[in-house]
């Protein structure tokens, strides 16, 4: 641990265990912007000796999306609906955290497996992008309120980003700001989604959807 | 030497800290709050009374208040102080130490039984559970620092942290910080002015004692807050490095601020709700297992 490359991660991971434990769906929101915020700065962190205009861009449009723009729509969304947090999930809050530990144990022992082609990376990095891949994906699965979902769909794109700059040294700016673009749309689709469903039915609880069939 | 007069301290000064906490909280409550001598005053006026003893109960609520002492002081002559190795040391007495602290809450629970209350049943299934709970913590925590400081001697844990390791010992404070309030009984996991609460844990376990008896487990009690306590002032002293003769200082003014921000931290919070303990261990738990997980990856 010897740079600020590992103390982002180590902060990445413990949001992750944050989103696993709490039930309020604000704080949810909260930790995911602080995630997308941290996230910007690994980037700058990642590539501090060479400092081009790119990363800076890059930097700033992640940190203003990841941490301003998508929180504020899901805020939005929330704000419409009248729930404020997840009341019976899938999978209890101990029960995720404890999950949580098992999918940290998977990617610590990936991590440990995967060899890394970018010379002088962390050697965090791969656990920290297949944790937070991992746990966005188990949020999906077991949280029941759409809002929660898109956080998890949002904590499962930062470990996927994470993976890219563990893997590929330097991704074109227009690639990055491309896949910024799509993460954009669909967090606005999804944004307007809870809202309509909220509309027409009175709740954003994705399970109980299923009364949709007739 | 040190170590003798460490261990002299601690026996004098545990129930001092006691008083340091309440005087916080008066403070917090615009009160005048106790002397900070009140916790003496109280074991003196307890020691002088009698005991009183149910029919009901048998020798084992006699004698778990002894075992609980001496299992403290036992685990008190395994405390370092900072760098200075303590009285006692030998390979893999953490364990020792550990489980020490484990004995102790067994006597306290088959005592609590043996009284055969069924509102103090209630208490030692509490008690049982949450520190079924807290265990994980206090042993990941305690191995994250064996594994860094690459000594399984307690007395070898806390030698001057190189700076790489700050952050992992950062989480194994936090965490260990949770383990010390649920071991202690302190909010937000249990408050200790409650009394006749149905929410109580330890206080509850202890209320058929009387006169001397119940001073040996309220000393005990100021012991393990002592001890457990100075385990986060001794992650402190690794954390600046501290070596020399200023250590036992710099450790009993890291004892006096520890129990301030106890104070601080029961003014502060109301007791969690009952369910959302679990959740508060099991997090650090979690902790933990993450700072263990750091220093296998980064240090091995």
């Amino acid at each position: 641990m010897n740079n600020i490359v590992d103390l982002i991660l180590v902060f990445l991971i413990l949001s992750g265990f944050g989103l696993l434990g709490s039930s309020r769906l604000v704080s949810c929101i909260r930790i995911a912007a602080a995630q997308g915020t941290a996230l910007g700065f690994l980037v700058l962190a990642q590539s501090f000796g060479v400092l081009s205009l790119r990363v800076i861009f890059i930097t700033v449009a992640v940190v203003v999306l990841k941490g301003f723009v998508f929180p504020h729509l899901l805020e939005r969304a929330l704000r419409e609906s009248d729930t404020s947090r997840e009341v019976q999930p899938f999978v209890g809050y101990v029960g995720s955290l404890v999950t949580g530990v098992i999918i940290l144990v998977f990617s610590f022992w990936l991590g440990l497996k995967a060899a890394l082609p970018v010379a002088g990376a962390s050697s965090i990095i791969v656990t920290g992008a297949f944790f937070l891949f991992l746990v966005g994906l188990f949020l999906i699965v077991a949280r029941k309120t759409a809002i929660n979902q898109v956080v998890g769909y949002l904590v499962m794109e930062n470990g996927i980003y994470i993976f890219g700059f563990a893997t590929v040294a330097e991704i074109p700016a227009l690639v990055e700001l491309g896949v910024l673009l799509d993460v954009f749309v669909a967090v606005f689709v999804m944004g307007i989604a809870i809202y309509r469903i909220n509309k027409a039915f009175d709740h954003i609880d994705s399970d109980r959807l299923r009364s949709l069939k007739g | 030497m040190i170590s003798l007069m460490y261990i002299l301290m601690a026996l004098l000064m545990a129930p001092f800290l006691q008083g340091i906490v309440n005087r916080t909280k008066a403070f917090f409550a615009g009160r005048q709050g106790q002397p900070l001598l009140q916790s003496y005053f109280d074991l003196y006026k307890l020691v002088c009374k009698d005991a009183v003893y149910s029919r009901t109960t048998t020798w084992i609520f006699k004698a778990s208040p002894i075992i609980g002492l001496a299992c403290m002081l036992a685990a008190l002559m395994f405390l370092p102080a900072g760098p200075y190795p303590a009285l006692v040391h030998f390979e893999c007495d953490i364990i020792l130490f550990v489980y020490l602290f484990g004995l102790m809450r067994f006597f306290i629970v088959l005592a609590a039984l043996d009284t055969g209350s069924g509102f103090e049943g209630m208490g030692a299934s509490r008690e049982v559970f949450f520190s079924a709970l807290a265990e994980p913590a206090l042993v990941f925590g305690v191995a994250t620092l064996a594994r860094r400081a690459e000594s399984i001697s307690l007395s070898g844990l806390f030698g001057p942290a190189a700076a790489c390791a700050l952050p992992i010992l950062a989480l194994v404070a936090v965490s260990l910080f949770i383990v010390f309030l649920a071991e202690n009984s302190r909010i937000p996991i249990d408050d200790p002015n409650t009394h006749l609460e149905l929410t109580m844990i330890h206080e509850v376990m202890i209320l058929d004692y009387s006169g001397p008896d119940l001073a040996l487990v309220l000393y005990a009690a100021a012991l393990k807050f002592w001890i457990l306590g100075a385990l986060m002032v001794n992650i402190f002293l690794a954390f600046i490095g501290l070596d020399g003769p200023a250590v036992i200082p710099v450790f009993a003014a890291g004892m006096i601020i520890l129990a301030v921000i106890v104070g601080i931290v029961e003014s502060a919070m109301a007791r969690l709700r009952f369910l959302k303990v679990p959740q508060l261990l099991v997090g650090a738990g979690v902790l933990s297992a993450l700072a263990f997980a750091l220093v296998l990856r980064l240090n091995g």
